[in-house]
């Protein structure tokens, strides 16, 4: 390929849609997540719980029309860029211009700085919400596609992987994941999504299941049998009884969303990641 | 109906919240999470003062997010409350009479709460906006270096939460699973 075929990206560019997503992602739920919450208000049969939907589509409409965070735990900004092999970046470095996004974004939207630097001995903030979780992949073409999912620590603590073998089969994950979701109880501000990574290896499959947060709520995994576990499990998880927040009720989980990888023949990995109703992600394309 | 709690808190107040009511706070309460519970133990421990008296408070497992301009604050839904259980039963000794969070406490939290006769409350978790709009006023406490984890005090009206432990051993949690599962 000739050098004249390549597109040319500023950093400047990332810098700038960064900081702008950090800020609109933490004011605005994503509206499939608003429409999942409206449909609970209608078939909850919790009273209590009822109630506690309409206060979270309330809390919801505020963020969004005065434009504060949705949740005071604004998260670790992770940042998934999709970067077109035919884009030639240029005026610095990518990592650092994600990073001068967050900072800014963090700062101009009045967004908690939640990031310590050392995480066990000494732990002082960061003071501008860096770093961010950063993951480029290499895509064909010649778009860069940026987006921004800050991830709250409370939903986070909750995650869990298994390293499961291939005689566990569906029930093996179908236990597992529900045992999760059992033992978050009320911890993760029900009612969750729900992001399950199964296959990879046990650094891919904690990331697939991450990425499965960032699908939206009620969208299917295109594979039919990946499909139908998703149904299932939401099926499952909303006879546990947990309900909005907590206090009983059959909407535990909004979505069951699954991502799959291959995987080695003697393993069957499984991540469970949670995300709050908040659920916060937002994309750009540049 | 909401049963309205103005602090500080007396062992008569106490005593009449049960699991499952719903409260409305007006007063003053004091933010603290991991970070700050962490400082006030090591000075209990020392045998040292405290940057604020506990006895018959209430203490807000928060971290709010920065006050806009014209704002007294940010964002201010309650953090999740267990990572406080271990230090929480040594500050209901000290005089801590409720704690505001989201989340289930450890056995050794309500067994403390039931000893020394503190409640334990329920905000709305990821309701941040909402719940900032009964902050009327915040004021730094302590602990300025640690940012969002400082300690303030904050004045509230009306604001809403729901008994979760009660000092009979009763738990909202557990109830509410038992009352909506399906075996």
């Amino acid at each position: 390929m000739n050098l004249v075929d390549l597109r040319e990206v500023s950093v400047a560019e990332v810098t700038s849609a960064v900081r702008r997503l950090c800020i609109s992602a933490n004011c605005n739920v994503p509206r499939e997540a608003i429409a999942a919450l409206e449909r609970a208000v209608e078939t909850e049969e919790s009273p209590v719980g009822r109630e506690i939907l309409k206060q979270i589509l309330e809390n919801h409409r505020i963020a969004r029309e005065e434009g504060v965070a949705a949740c005071q735990d604004t998260g670790v900004a992770m940042v998934f860029v999709e970067l077109g092999q035919d884009v030639h970046l240029t005026g610095g470095d990518l990592y650092e211009a994600i990073n001068e996004g967050v900072r800014q974004g963090y700062k101009e939207g009045y967004l908690r700085k939640s990031l310590v630097a050392d995480p066990l001995f000494k732990r002082v903030n960061t003071g501008d919400n860096t770093p961010a979780m950063i993951y480029i992949d290499i895509v064909p073409g010649d778009d860069l596609k940026i987006t921004v999912a800050p991830k709250g620590g409370g939903a986070e603590n909750m995650s869990a992987l298994a390293m499961l073998t291939p005689a566990a089969g569906v029930e093996g994950v179908k236990s597992f994941v529900t045992e999760q979701v059992k033992k978050a109880g009320p911890n993760p501000c029900p009612p969750i999504v729900v992001g399950v990574g199964i296959g990879g290896t046990f650094d891919r499959v904690a990331v697939l299941a991450k990425r499965a947060l960032l699908r939206p709520v009620g969208s299917r995994n295109p594979h039919p049998m990946y499909a139908d576990l998703e149904k299932e499990l939401l099926g499952e998880i909303n006879k546990l009884g947990i309900g909005p927040q907590g206090f009983g009720g059959r909407t535990t989980a909004l979505a069951v969303n699954i991502e799959f990888a291959p995987c080695h023949i003697a393993c069957m990995p499984v991540a469970v990641n949670l995300n709050c109703h908040v659920g916060p992600h937002e994309s750009a394309v540049i | 109906m909401a049963i309205e709690v103005a602090t500080p808190l007396t062992d008569e107040v106490i005593a009449g919240l049960k699991a499952g009511d719903n409260v409305s706070i007006t007063g003053v309460i004091y933010t603290a999470r991991d970070a700050a519970h962490k400082r006030l133990v090591a000075l209990i421990k020392e045998g040292q003062e405290l940057p604020m008296d506990v006895r018959g408070q209430i203490i807000y497992y928060v971290g709010p997010t920065p006050a806009p301009p014209g704002r007294p604050i940010g964002s201010a839904g309650p953090t999740t409350s267990g990572r406080m259980d271990p230090y929480a039963p040594i500050l209901m000794e000290q005089g801590l009479k409720a704690m505001i969070g989201k989340g289930s406490r450890s056995q050794p939290v309500k067994d403390a709460m039931v000893r020394y006769k503190a409640v334990y409350l329920a905000a709305i978790g990821g309701a941040g906006a909402l719940l900032a709009r009964s902050v009327k006023a915040s004021e730094l406490v302590a602990y300025e270096d640690l940012g969002p984890e400082a300690i303030r005090r904050l004045t509230v009206e009306g604001f809403p939460a729901v008994v979760v432990n009660d000092i009979y051993g009763n738990d909202l949690y557990e109830e509410g699973v038992r009352k909506y599962q399906v075996s």
